[in-house]
């Protein structure tokens, strides 16, 4: 990122800038709203509702935002190490057919799964974060050993990624005999379990959402997350090379080791997408799981300025945003849930390439710096 | 059908195919040459083709349906350049926006209007860009063998923002080598602070290039809603954007190659359009998607410096800051 050109106390610079980048992003919204003929407040007040108002909303909302938790970690971690990873779309479909190969393999071995049905699921698991770490250290070797432009190779390898789950879901690991580009269904035993079956036996009654163990999962990485960049030697390497990848070497550190690892950790991250919607939620690999998560996952890393609180809570605000945009788009459907894309877009706009602006404006409200 | 016929219509296919792709490029070269990043070009395709069919169906004239896609593209791109010149912003994430907002606007829009999950009325007649047929097209084409044929399916028969994309090539090239301007852009693009010491205005020309930028993504796009298609789809640049840009990198910033770099891409595509479901003696059924994979592997390979050598204008990416 640019150089900060205000001073501004770090409340102000972590919470502040932030809200209020995100605050001015939904007026733009609520803009948009106006203009089509609707009235913002009134499907505010539905968007909430659908989103919150609930059990049954908030298992909803929480399924959207265990995808954009480890999507907006994948590029957070990337961040850190002064890269900007746009090839999340691509490392998660990645991880999809590793962890759809992995079934393949386990159903091929019934004696295993009914011997030992509680390796299943973490075999899956870890052949997801394999799959999209190992597409994503493609791009890391490539900067780190080539000098090819990391923002550009991912680019690249989106589409790339995306030309081979076509052509392998309909001609190698697709359902035999089916018009639909997807996997058959996975054994049983390598599923997540719903969170309303997990707590049942708790005593707690929950109603039926898609929201499963891969949430806690995400929870999980947050904390690891934090553990890796403010607590870990690797972490230390990571911000250092980062802040300036020539001081970095001269303190002995390789960038470019730094930048293949933290490559490979963001694509892992952005397999829990894979993980949540194929293992947790679908039960099979489909065509275009991703639907867009992996480019949102930017607005939230920007928005939770790459810490992980922020992160959790910049989730948290579009799984808000895509439950509650669903259920708006039933009573409203003149607005559909596209608005979301609208509102990730300017926020990515307002909290990333407009960031200097938004420091600005908070300093002179704050009186500090002022104005021009 | 014969040979000859055959590889006519392919290629006819493949210029119909490259026109989104040229325009995109030599856009994508003037805000690289001017040292902005461009990776936008996507959103701003797509929204030039929303505005585009919106424009064309309300008013019943594809000419208008140009003027409103290059509108909003240059309004798309002057939000760019004031994010990434003005305020020193990230040009990756600024682009990363653009497209998100685009892809975004046009669905909410388009279904707030008309109700069909996006996609615009279907245009016919004057609201969409007809084939226009060169002089002496039919006649040559059953007067002169081969030769006409190959002028009567491939250079004939265009609608007109296609020719409009090709003189932008022959506009681009010259106006970026031969003329003063063109001097200065490419050097705000290697050496901003030399031109900003010598008193012209680096924010000035860099605006210019990025509303350049926009224009002829705004050709793109409403040749893709206006002219190939009879309205917009969601989606319907379908990543056309970045192979523009992999065609410029392919082309080491340089418009002649970019747009030889354009038509191999567009031929690429009308050889797994032609091929598809087709088996071939040897290989049997062709994996259409390895062809269309091929200009992103291309462009990885030669970023790698495996073949040849992309080097981009030395201050692209890097915003300006004037010294004190």
């Amino acid at each position: 990122m640019s150089a900060a050109p205000v001073a501004l106390p770090r409340w102000a610079d972590n919470a502040l800038v932030p809200l209020v980048s995100a605050a001015a992003a939904l007026l733009v919204a609520g803009l948009v709203v106006v203009g089509i003929g609707e009235n913002p407040l009134e499907a505010t007040a539905l968007l909430l509702r659908g989103a919150l108002g609930s059990a049954e909303g908030i298992g909803f909302t929480l399924y959207y935002a265990t995808n954009f938790i480890f999507t907006g970690l994948a590029v957070a971690v990337a961040f850190h190490a002064g890269l900007f990873n746009i090839g999340g779309e691509g490392q998660a479909t990645i991880a999809g057919i590793g962890a759809a190969l992995a079934c393949a393999a386990l159903s091929a071995m019934p004696g295993f799964l009914s011997a030992a049905g509680f390796l299943a699921a973490p075999v899956a698991i870890l052949a997801a974060a394999a799959g999209g770490a190992a597409y994503a250290f493609i791009p890391g070797w490539l900067q780190a050993k080539r000098g090819s432009h990391v923002v550009i190779t991912t680019i690249m390898l989106n589409f790339v990624a995306a030309a081979l789950a076509v052509y392998l879901l309909r001609e190698i690991i697709g359902r035999t005999g089916s018009m639909q580009p997807e996997t058959p269904d996975f054994p049983a035993q390598v599923l997540l379990t719903p969170m309303h079956r997990l707590l049942a036996p708790l005593g707690v009654r929950l109603p039926a959402t898609p929201l499963n163990t891969a949430f806690l999962l995400a929870l999980l990485a947050l904390v690891a997350v934090w553990l890796l960049i403010w607590r870990t030697r690797l972490g230390y390497a990571i911000r250092t090379v980062g802040a300036n990848p020539r001081a970095a070497a001269y303190a002995g550190i390789s960038p470019a080791a730094v930048t293949m690892i933290a490559m490979a950790i963001s694509g892992a991250l952005a397999g829990g997408l894979a993980v949540n919607e194929a293992l947790g939620v679908q039960h099979r690999l489909v065509l275009d799981f991703t639907a867009g998560y992996g480019f949102v996952g930017i607005a939230v890393a920007l928005m939770g300025r790459g810490h992980p609180v922020g992160v959790g809570l910049a989730a948290l605000l579009f799984g808000v945003l895509y439950q509650g945009g669903a259920e708006l788009s039933f009573d409203k459907p003149t607005i559909t849930r596209d608005m979301v894309v609208v509102i990730g877009g300017v926020l990515i706009l307002f909290a990333g390439a407009l960031d200097g602006l938004f420091r600005k404006l908070v300093a002179g409200v704050l009186g500090r710096g002022g104005m021009g | 059908m014969n040979l000859l016929q055959t590889i006519a219509v392919v290629l006819d296919s493949t210029v119909r195919l490259s026109i989104p792709l040229i325009c995109a490029a030599m856009a994508g070269l003037w805000s690289e040459k001017a040292g902005v990043v461009d990776i936008g070009l996507e959103g701003k395709m797509l929204i030039a083709a929303f505005a585009a069919a919106v424009a064309a169906h309300v008013s019943g004239s594809a000419w208008a349906g140009l003027g409103a896609g290059i509108l909003a593209s240059v309004a798309l791109a002057l939000l760019h350049g004031f994010a990434a010149i003005t305020w020193r912003g990230n040009q990756i994430v600024s682009g990363v926006a653009v497209n998100m907002l685009a892809a975004g606007l046009a669905v909410v829009l388009g279904n707030a209007w008309y109700g069909q999950g996006g996609r615009t009325p279907p245009l016919d007649g004057a609201a969409r860009f007809g084939e226009l047929a060169l002089p002496f097209a039919q006649g040559a084409r059953t007067h002169v063998p081969g030769l006409g044929l190959i002028y009567d399916e491939v250079i004939s028969g265009h609608a007109a923002p296609a020719y409009l994309a090709f003189a932008c090539v022959l506009a681009t090239a010259f106006l970026l080598k031969r003329t003063r301007f063109g001097l200065r852009i490419r050097a705000v693009g290697e050496n901003p602070a030399a031109v900003d010491a010598a008193g012209i205005s680096v924010a000035g020309l860099r605006y210019a290039a990025v509303a350049i930028c926009g224009l002829l993504c705004g050709l793109g796009g409403t040749y893709l809603a206006v002219a190939q298609s009879a309205g917009f789809l969601p989606q319907m640049t379908a990543g056309r954007g970045f192979i523009a840009l992999a065609a410029v990198i392919f082309a080491n910033w340089r418009p002649w190659r970019a747009l030889g770099a354009c038509l191999l891409f567009g031929l690429l595509d009308a050889v797994a359009i032609r091929l598809q479901g087709v088996s071939l003696p040897g290989i049997g059924l062709v994996p259409v998607e390895a062809i269309q994979a091929l200009p992103y592997l291309m462009t990885i390979v030669l970023l790698a410096g495996f073949i040849g050598k992309a080097t981009p204008p030395k201050a692209s990416g890097t915003p300006y800051v004037k010294e004190r």
